[in-house]
Order: C-alpha cells, then structure tokens, then sequence
C-alpha cells in the first residue's frame, strides 16, 4: 500500500499545479475543421475544438446533432461503422492522430472512453481492470492486484466490490457496472477520458455519484464528456460546446453558455425552448 | 355504438355456436401426441436395445466384450467378441476428424463473425452450409476415390482402405457444423464488447481472441462437442474407406472398423438371427447410443454453465 501512495504522489508532482498552471493549461486536444460523413450523410461540419488539461468539456445539444459522433473522432472508434469519411486535423497533444501512420492502438490506450450503456466483459471484476494492463503485458500478479485496487478506489466503487472481486461483472447494478467501467479505464493511467453520456442509462443516485467522480478524476486526468442533460453540463463542466445539426454553435466557459450566451440558438435550447 | 354492440353480441353468440372451443380444447391433445411419437421411439429403441443387449451378455461375459482384443465375431470354431477394436477405430476417427474440423471451423467462423465484410459473409456462409448438405455417401466416395490415393502418394506405407483418410473427410464434413454454430456464438457477442476492447488500444485481433471469443465460449464448445458427436456416429465414409479390419491399434494407416461400420457390416453379412454375432451388434449400438448421449448431454452442460448473460 506505501507503495501505491509513493507511486500516485510522484505522478501527481509531474503534473503542473497551482494557479501559475491555471492560467495557462496545456491544450490537449484541438479540432481543426473536422468534417464527418456517413455514407452520404454529412454528419459533422468544420468542428474546432479545444480540450484543456485537467478540465471537463460538457458537449450538449439534442439528439442527431453530431455529439457523440465527435467525441467518437477522438479516439478513431468512430471507424469501426463502415462508410465513415473525415477529413480535416485532430491533434493530440500536437501530433495529428489523422496522419496516416499515427498508432491508433497507442492512441486508445492514453484516452479511455465509458459508453453509454456500461459494456463491463463478462469476465470478473478482477479481470474486468485487469484486462487493459493485461494486454498491454502486465503479468506480474502482485502488481496487477495493486493496479486493480487502486483503479477501484479512483473510480469510487472500491468498498463496494473489494469482497466480490472474483465474481462476474454482470452481476452489479448499472451504477456500479459504470463505475467498474471507469475504473477499467483508470487501469491503463490515461491522459484523456472520453465519456459517451456515461450517466443515461443510470438511476439519480447512480448519476450522481458519477458526477462526484468526474469532479475528483479532473486533478488528475482531462475529462469530455456528452451529456444530453444540461443541468449535468453546468454542475460538472469547466467549458462547454453546444453542438446543433453537426456544427458547434457555441464553445465557452460553461458560466457563460449558461448565463450569457451568445448565440440566440444557444439560449433557446438552454432554456428548454427545444431539444 | 348501437351496430358496434350488435356486432361484439353477434361475435359472441357466434363463438358460444361454433366448434372453435371445441376444437380449440383438441389443439393440445393433438399436439402432445405428436411431441409423445419422438419420445415414444426413443423409449422404444432404448427399450429394444437394452433387452437385446440383454440376451447378448448372457452368452458373453462384460469383461470380454470390454476388456479383450480379439473381435472374430464369424469365427465358425471360436467365435470372440470385443469392442476395444471397435472402439480405438471410433475414437481415432473422432481425433482425426476434430483435428480438422476444430481449426478449420473456428477460424472460418472467426473471419465470417469478426473480420469478413458484409458482402463477403452474404457469399461466404451460403457456400460454407452447402458442405452440410452433401450426402455422406459422396463423402465416403470422395475418401476412397480421392483422397486416399492422394494420400498414398504422400504416405506410401498407407493401405488401400485406412482411418485417417475418412477421418480427415469426417473433419471436412463437420466443418460447417462448428463453423455455422461457432459463428452464431461469435455474431451474438453485442457489439459493445468489440468496442470496449477496441476502446483500450487492443487490436481487433486482441479485442476477438481475449474478448470477443471468451465471451461466446459456451457456444463454440458446444458446437466442437456436437461435432465429435457427429464423428462418433458418423457411418457412412468409414465403412467405405475404412475397411473391416477388426484391428485394435492406434496406426492411423492401418484398416479399422467402428462401432457403426461394424453393424452395417453385421447387419449386411451372415450373422442370422439369434446368434451371438447377431445380438452382439446390439452391445455396440447401446455402447454408442452411451457414447452419443454423453456427449450431447456435456453439449447442453457446457452451454448451460458456461453461458454469459449479456
């Protein structure tokens, strides 16, 4: 366990911190004029967009506006529907990870992602966190106990589970499947999470714990996150962007989206008009 | 509302009237006597085996037909009786065939569920289904005419009539059983597990191997164990290519009998009703009746214990 603590404190003194850093945080990802098409259908339209280090990006707007499909652009998954075109620049942390050689698997694994609908394998719980430093040749049992461990208590679901490790994933409720989920990707020490309306299909109190996770995972690791629930967008996010129809409407602070907004579009969906 | 009320009156006087209650009241009956005809036969084979088998061990001890190596069942003077020989030509079969069947199948079911394009799969699993549907008569044809001459050509020590060439056709006709069946396996792994994997820098080819697969184990192994039942039952290509030889050995290029070559043979030759010879046919068939169910029993066993609730 001293192990454990000695090994987050030297990760966190990497980090840059106080407010010198809040100034100035590093962008990680920045969208330049991405479009996206399905087929024939032209599903994203000159998307830019920046993710700043240990913040949360809300992205909003209604069903079909292109949300889920961007964050998808993040990481390639978006690849794996056939048909799929996009043109235009998405840097990571400076290299294009649309440059024809760039290592997607190498991509995936410093940017986790949690689904919609939590997707735990039917393995166990263990083997569940376990599996990502597993492929990625972790096989020294001590160590894969503790990353585990670890992984779980990031992802606030530790307690809950640290007698049932053996047992199936399946086996517990969408909350914590969601949670195991994000711990999952905690495993593999990410830069970026990537969260797909992680909280849709939970219950109120589920969703709020996740809430409560994302607030704490922002010291460490720089969150987007979709959401079609505006009010979720406010508590959680530090900017948000409001996509409409495939293009981004809006992208500020998230006080200001909320409060001032520029765009009458923006107020409109805001305050309930439509969405 | 006065003609909608006229008409649920007349609906119901109609169905108070009319025989569809009665026949309605049949449905069941009629249909349980169909579901009986199946389980009556089986009862009925079972029962026809078990009384002849009967007969049979009451002229021959079990610890010759199990335990001795001789089978000269037409032996005029000193006629024997073991299954061994029988036995060892089955189970080769069965190995050679799965030895075929397994790899072949499984990676056929891995490029048609994971890899193949819709296009591909649309022209692929037709073609692969045909297979299932060829006589096994034309499979036997094919072991004899064909593939054990090849064969000979390769290994020169082969004999004319020998195990591994039916038991590698064997294999090449179980194909699309493990294949179609693991396939189905594979296909029903919802989407979100690719996904999951793939979202953690594995390779489509990690995502299937320490995901996609584990996940639709239950069905793959059930379809590898109906496939070796299959082989175990299979009649046919051995009979043709295998020979009669009544030899107990584990030389692939030897001549053996199987438990089912041999009843054709029995069946077909001299054995006349009431001998030994004749009620030994019946110890095999309950043997590999045992055989069979084991295995098909251990089919639904491992689909049932190994299931994944997704």
């Amino acid at each position: 366990m001293s192990q454990v603590s000695v090994k987050q404190n030297a990760k966190v003194e990497l980090q840059p911190q106080g407010e010198k850093a809040e100034a100035k945080k590093e962008i990680v990802y920045s969208t330049e004029k991405v479009n996206l098409w399905y087929g024939k259908t032209h599903a994203l339209h000159d998307i830019e967009l920046d993710q700043r280090e240990q913040e949360v990006t809300a992205i909003i707007g209604p069903s079909g506006c292109g949300k889920s499909t961007y964050i998808k652009t993040l990481n390639r998954m978006v690849e794996m529907n056939p048909d799929v075109k996009v043109t235009g620049k998405i840097y990571y942390r400076g290299q294009n990870i649309y440059d024809r050689r760039f290592p997607v698997e190498e991509l995936r694994t410093r940017v986790g992602m949690v689904f919609q609908k939590p997707n735990p394998f039917p393995k166990s719980v263990f083997d569940n966190v376990a599996y990502g430093p597993k492929i990625h040749g972790i096989r020294d049992k001590k160590l894969l106990e503790q990353i585990v461990e670890e992984s779980l208590k990031g992802a606030a679901i530790w307690d809950e589970v640290k007698d049932r490790l053996q047992e199936n994933a399946f086996g517990l409720s969408g909350g914590q499947q969601q949670r195991l989920c994000i711990a999952r990707c905690l495993a593999v020490e990410p830069d970026v999470i990537l969260m797909d309306e992680p909280t849709s299909a939970l219950d109120p109190k589920s969703t709020l714990k996740v809430e409560e996770l994302v607030q704490e995972l922002k010291a460490k690791y720089s969150i987007m996150i979709v959401t079609h629930n505006m009010q979720q967008a406010a508590r959680i996010s530090d900017r948000t962007a409001f996509f409409l129809n495939g293009e981004v409407v809006e992208f500020d602070k998230t006080d200001t989206i909320f409060s001032n907004p520029n765009d009458s579009r923006t107020e409109d969906y805001i305050t309930g008009r439509f969405g | 509302m006065a003609q909608s009320t006229s008409v649920s009156a007349l609906i119901k006087e109609k169905r108070q009237k009319s025989k569809r209650q009665k026949l309605e009241n049949l449905v069941p009956a009629f249909l349980f006597a169909a579901a009986s005809v199946s389980v009556l036969t089986t009862v009925g084979i079972l029962l026809t085996l078990i009384v002849e088998t009967a007969m049979f061990f009451s002229e021959v001890s079990f610890r010759e037909f199990f335990t001795s190596t001789e089978m000269q069942p037409l032996n005029r003077n000193n006629p024997t009786f073991s299954i061994l020989p029988l036995l060892s030509a089955t189970l080769l079969s069965t190995v050679i065939a799965m030895f075929v069947a397994i790899p072949i199948g499984l990676t056929t079911a891995v490029y048609l569920s994971e890899y193949a394009t819709e296009s591909a799969r649309r022209v692929l699993k037709p073609i692969v289904e045909v297979l299932a549907g060829i006589p096994t008569i034309v499979y036997g044809f094919f072991a004899f005419t064909f593939v054990t001459p090849v064969l000979r050509e390769i290994i020169p020590i082969l004999d004319r009539t020998n195990i591994l060439s039916p038991g590698i056709v064997m294999g090449i006709m179980i194909i699309p059983m493990v294949a179609s069946l693991s396939e189905d396996a594979l296909s029903s792994v919802p989407n979100s597990m690719r996904e999951g994997a793939m979202a953690f820098g594995a390779t489509k080819f990690e995502a299937t191997v320490r995901v996609v697969i584990p996940a639709a184990i239950s069905g793959i192994i059930a379809s590898f164990v109906l496939g070796i039942s299959r082989a175990i039952g299979e009649t046919m290509i051995v009979t043709i290519a295998s020979g009669s030889n009544k030899n107990l050995t584990f030389d692939i290029t030897q001549s053996m009998q199987t438990m089912t070559a041999y009843i054709v043979e029995v069946t077909s030759g001299d054995a006349g009703a009431g001998t030994t010879a004749y009620y030994s046919l019946y110890a095999v068939a309950i043997t590999l009746f045992f055989f069979t169910l084991a295995m098909n029993m251990l089919a639904k066993y491992i689909s049932k214990r190994f299931r994944e609730a997704y």
